[in-house]
């Protein structure tokens, strides 16, 4: 989530009153923002011998793109206490009806395929506006329009360029000019090895580093006005006296474009000679079908069912008077003339996130007030309780092991690929285990395909425990599985670890028999009765398995309805891997699948 | 206690009983002066537990002679010797044969030098002669003094321990008195009842030794479960108190479609960047969602067009996030709701009696993984306690109330809601609780009623509402517990002893 800082007294001044902090926070918790932190009594840094001004740091829910700056959260709160209308965003054509264009060559397909304009005519930039007006571009760059990949932004001084505009592609050694508060001319491919390790901008390079044709905004001078999405051009760049704004943004995603040149516009057109009012720029781009004019700022009119608003939320409101709450969260609604059931919806260009009647039934919620609804009984219908059949089975086991004395431990799923096969003395088939495309760290290779290793590192980790040591763990490991549809399935598995002064060999044998006495499977010898009629229950073998020492090893076997299979093994750890896991002390093991005996 | 001191003590206590026996008080010094202190210490502390007698412990300092002061006292001071040498020795010593008269050069020495300053002795012709008659040996007599009573002016003491004369050393005597049942036989008492006294009988007429009621009992060979396995165990007793059904969330890889696609989540969310979300390198590609038995007569791939118009187009009434919807690859699942959204859509083809599908009440708690970066507070796995209720007519002050009465039974009242934003939900809630201890609101989880976009997808009946919510298993544990480092909870460098001590988790209790 987004964290906005704020001057607070501004803000308490745009809100028209004064708040304490208590019930500042009071107002986001209904609105559903949160106050993250008020720096009032805190040390604030200096900035030319002042002190910063106490700031409020809000978080912002993730899709709420118009409460990305100062402008969009005193709008929104003023509208939520009723202190303004939402206001009448308007798109006004200049007097001479002639727009400025920006015509798309086909070549920018290969990319960034699109792009939008907008002027802000007459604005009056203080110092905090335009603070703000650049903060918003950095919070918009980097939450939707994912680090610029998919949309990002540039403003001018219109008065600086001359229109009409074309966004075209070229070769990067094709084209120079000089970059936002740089003095050298720099070509495409000069530009990529200048701003290389530049800590702000370096790491927008890749987005189109390797494309033939780099884009460009250019005037009808060819004055480059910028690059994006990387940089803008220094010719044409904005300062606290600019007061027509041309704005710019490409795109690789028709929708997100939109959203945010709505954002730009709505945010600041308040600091127009007439607020709330942008000047569109036509879009020339005949070859995808893109021409249009840019933005247009009207609502989008949608219904929404008084009963779903109603039902949903528990209340049972008038049509007007949800109207009336809606109108809170800044859309104008009005009852349908045409069906009693149903509102007329006019969302304003700022609320991108409305994308169902779900979304305005929650604003019914919030303007009514969350801990304000009537409660109901969420016990509509009688249900019948029941666990999961493996998770009733392996906690039989582990309250089993536990009354062994028997101690539960709870390592890791993931670990290192060492951990899971060589440190074991186990052989990767490349058919066993799961692997992880990009861990932030080495320990976290695979998925564990045994509890083994989750056991021995954590005797490792308690050397000054007393001895013996006596561990266990029942839960998932995970094996691929190529006819599952996730083509890996987990398995439940039953291990435990003993390290004394001696090798404890037979005390995990007896784990295995008090287990299997719980599970009512008896110990039969492997070659007892007649082939036809062999007992069903369970019998180990001499194993010889590097991960054991040899002759102190062995598989288990059970036969269950006549089938047989090896459910696991036990053993003690050969010396080459307590040596590998750093264990001074003989450690046997024993591991079984719990998922046989369901 | 090893037999045999206990039996040296036996004697040693009957002869403290006999010392006892003709008078009121003994000193251990005096009584008992070659005993070593711990001996003699083990049969006190016997003959006292049974109130036989009564001690004191005595602690004082002693001078102890040095063995040069043992000389003095036995021969002389030096100085004493040589005076007496010279004095014995008519018309005088050379320097020569008064050394081997004394016969220790060392003392000669000293003993010359001390003499002169104490004007006993001069020198006359290369012969040393006596100047008085008779000296007395100071030096000797203070050191015999000591000797005798272990001490003597402090002044002197000083003084002496400065001519590395004496040291002093501490000393622990015993000053002891009959008790209240002193008698010069020791009576057997016994420690246990045991099953031959029962046998015999002779538990009726044996002494049974007081128990030391202000120790802490034997040790327990007791295997012991996880605190957080005990925390689980709680919420899944309350979860099958309110009649919840577990899901099978033993599926910890999951496809792009049932971790984020299936919930609406768009693929450009924040949540899906590799920086928060462990991708799969092997296998490589996720299979389509398809029927998990012979029985499943569910139309998946209807359902996989659903979930792409809805995400690209939009559909059930919702504009969708209009953008290229491409089929994604495998993760480790990030959250359970993966597996609440395959329950979901099993939900779909089931029919309860009306011919309706059917309310139903679904909750895991299981493990879920984030690719994060650890620190005290982030682990890269942990585990997600899920809920889901699915009925008719359900409203959102109905989830509330729910949640007052599932957080009543962990003792968690005056609940609060805010209003917050998730992908999958519409409306969402955090829910906060006051913490007594932090005296603020903490956050204690997440929920909301699953969006149309998700549910109708599925073929969900639309008046069919779906309430979801969510919260760590860590979380709870780690404020109950008082810990402050998740890696202390879950991982393998958890401390034994702590699993091995902990209390049980009692969530109705404090």
């Amino acid at each position: 989530m987004p964290t906005i800082s704020v001057d607070k007294y501004k803000l308490y001044e745009a809100l028209g009153r004064k708040f304490t902090t208590a019930e500042f926070e009071d107002l986001c918790f209904e609105f559903g923002i949160e106050l993250d932190e008020d720096t009032e009594d805190q040390e604030r840094p200096i900035v030319n011998g002042e002190q910063e001004p106490p700031q409020l740091k809000i978080e912002i829910p993730a899709n709420r793109y118009d409460m990305l700056c100062f402008e969009g959260i005193a709008l929104n709160l003023n509208i939520f206490l009723g202190r303004t209308k939402p206001p009448n965003f308007r798109v006004v054509e200049p007097k001479d009806g002639l727009l400025q264009t920006i015509t798309v060559s086909p070549e920018v397909a290969k990319v960034r395929p699109y792009v939008a304009g907008a002027i802000l005519r007459n604005i009056t930039f203080t110092k905090d506006r335009y603070e703000s007006f650049i903060a918003l571009q950095d919070k918009l760059h980097q939450n939707l329009a994912r680090q610029r990949t998919l949309v990002s932004i540039g403003t001018h001084d219109l008065d600086t360029i001359k229109g009409p505009f074309t966004y075209e592609a070229l070769p990067p050694k094709d084209f120079k000019f000089v970059p936002l508060n740089q003095t050298q001319e720099l070509t495409g491919e000069t530009l990529m090895t200048f701003y290389e390790n530049d800590r702000h901008l370096g790491r927008y390079l890749h987005i189109i580093r390797d494309a033939p044709v780099y884009p460009l905004i250019l005037d009808s001078n060819r004055v480059i006005c910028s690059l994006p999405p990387i940089i803008n051009g220094d010719h044409s760049k904005i300062t606290l006296n600019t007061t027509n704004v041309f704005i710019e943004i490409t795109a690789t995603d028709l929708t997100k474009l939109e959203i945010v040149t709505d954002m730009m516009v709505t945010m600041f057109s308040e600091y127009c000679a007439e607020p709330f009012t942008v000047e569109p720029v036509k879009i020339i781009s005949d070859h995808n079908n893109q021409t249009r004019i840019t933005p247009h700022l009207r609502p989008r009119v949608t219904h929404a069912e008084v009963d779903y608003l109603n039902s949903c939320t528990g209340l049972s409101e008038s049509r007007e008077s949800l109207c009336q709450l809606l109108s809170k969260m800044a859309y104008v609604a009005r009852p349908s003339d045409k069906d009693a059931n149903l509102l007329e919806v006019a969302i304003p260009p700022t609320r991108a996130d409305v994308l169902h009647q779900a979304d305005i039934m929650e604003d019914v919620a919030v303007c009514y007030g969350f801990n304000r609804l009537p409660r109901s009984s969420p016990n509509r219908s009688a249900t019948v309780a029941a666990p999961l059949p493996i998770n009733k089975l392996s906690d039989i086991v582990r309250i089993e092991a536990a009354m062994a004395g028997w101690s539960e431990v709870m390592p890791l799923t993931l670990c290192s690929h060492d951990e899971n096969f060589a440190w074991l003395n186990r052989k990767d088939d490349g058919n066993t285990v799961v692997k992880l495309a990009n861990p932030k760290t080495l320990e976290y290779q695979v998925v564990r395909t045994s509890l083994l290793p989750g056991l021995v590192k954590t005797i490792r980790e308690n050397k000054s425990h007393s001895l013996p040591i006596k561990i266990f763990e029942a839960a998932d490991v995970v094996f691929k599985d190529p006819h599952a549809e996730r083509r890996a399935r987990n398995e439940r598995h039953f291990a435990a670890a003993w390290c004394g002064k001696s090798s404890g060999f037979e005390v995990v044998h007896g784990l295995l028999d008090r287990l299997m006495l719980m599970l009512r499977t008896n110990f039969v010898v492997g070659s007892d009765g007649s082939p036809d009629v062999k007992p069903d229950g369970y019998w180990i073998e001499e194993l010889n398995e590097d991960t054991f020492f040899h002759g102190h090893a062995a598989a288990v076997w059970l036969r269950l309805g006549g089938k047989e299979q090896r459910i696991g093994e036990f053993g003690i750890l050969h010396p080459s891997v307590l040596e590998k896991f750093d264990l001074r002390f003989p450690v046997s093991t024993l591991e079984i699948n719990l998922e046989v005996f369901l | 206690m090893a037999p045999v001191s206990a039996d040296s003590a036996g004697d040693l206590a009957h002869e403290v009983l006999r010392a006892l026996a003709n008078t009121d008080q003994i000193l251990s010094t005096e009584a008992f002066p070659k005993v070593p202190f711990e001996t003699l210490k083990a049969a006190l502390d016997r003959l006292s537990s049974r109130s036989m007698v009564v001690y004191e412990q005595i602690e004082r300092q002693e001078a102890v002679l040095e063995p040069e002061a043992e000389q003095i006292v036995q021969h002389g001071s030096h100085e004493a010797r040589v005076f007496e040498a010279v004095h014995k020795a008519l018309g005088g010593l050379s320097i020569q044969d008064l050394e081997t008269t004394i016969g220790d050069k060392n003392v000669t020495k000293v003993g010359q030098g001390k003499a002169f300053r104490e004007k006993w002795i001069k020198k006359e012709d290369n012969k040393l002669v006596a100047l008085v008659d008779s000296i007395e040996d100071v030096t000797r007599s203070q050191l015999r003094f000591i000797q005798e009573t272990k001490s003597h002016d402090p002044k002197i003491i000083a003084d002496l321990k400065k001519r590395k004369l004496l040291n002093t050393a501490k000393v622990i005597s015993f000053k002891v008195s009959k008790g209240p049942k002193f008698a010069l036989e020791i009576v057997k008492e016994e420690t246990d009842l045991t099953a031959d006294m029962l046998a015999t009988g002779s538990w009726k007429t044996a002494n049974f030794k007081p128990y030391n009621f202000k120790a802490l009992g034997g040790h327990q060979v007791a295997g012991a479960l996880h605190p957080l396995n005990k925390m689980r165990h709680e919420f899944r007793q309350i979860f099958f108190e309110t009649g919840f059904t577990e899901m099978p969330t033993n599926q910890y890889i999951e496809s792009g479609f049932w971790n984020f696609d299936a919930l609406f989540v768009p693929q450009q969310h924040p949540a899906r960047d590799l920086q928060d979300t462990f991708y799969i390198s092997d296998p490589k590609t996720a299979g389509r969602p398809g029927p998990t038995s012979a029985d499943d007569k569910q139309n998946y791939d209807e359902y996989f067009e659903n979930v792409k118009q809805v995400h690209e187009n939009g559909k059930y009434g919702s504009i969708g996030y209009r953008y290229p919807w491409a089929e994604e690859e495998l993760v480790l699942r990030t959250h359970t709701t993966s597996v609440s959204a395959a329950m979901l859509y099993k939900l779909a083809a089931q029919k309860g009696p009306d011919g309706r599908v059917p309310p139903v009440r679904y909750f895991s708690i299981d493990r879920v993984f984030r690719n994060e970066a650890v620190d005290a507070t982030h682990l890269c796995e942990f585990h997600q306690v899920e809920g889901v209720i699915a009925d008719y007519g359900l409203t959102l002050g109905g989830l509330m109330e729910f949640f007052e009465t599932f957080f009543a039974k962990m003792g968690l009242t005056d609940l609060k809601f805010k209003p917050a934003f998730n992908p999958y939900t519409e409306p969402s809630m955090e829910l906060f609780s006051y913490h007594k201890g932090l005296k603020k609101l903490v956050e204690i989880g997440n929920s909301g009623m699953f969006r149309p976009e998700m549910l109708e997808a599925m073929g969900l009946p639309k008046d069919l509402r779906v309430y979801g919510f969510g919260l760590s298993l860590e979380r709870p544990t780690m404020i109950k517990y008082a810990i402050s480092n998740i890696r202390e909870l879950l991982g393998h460098q958890v401390d034994l002893n702590f699993i091995e001590r902990n209390a049980a988790v009692r969530l109705d209790k404090d």
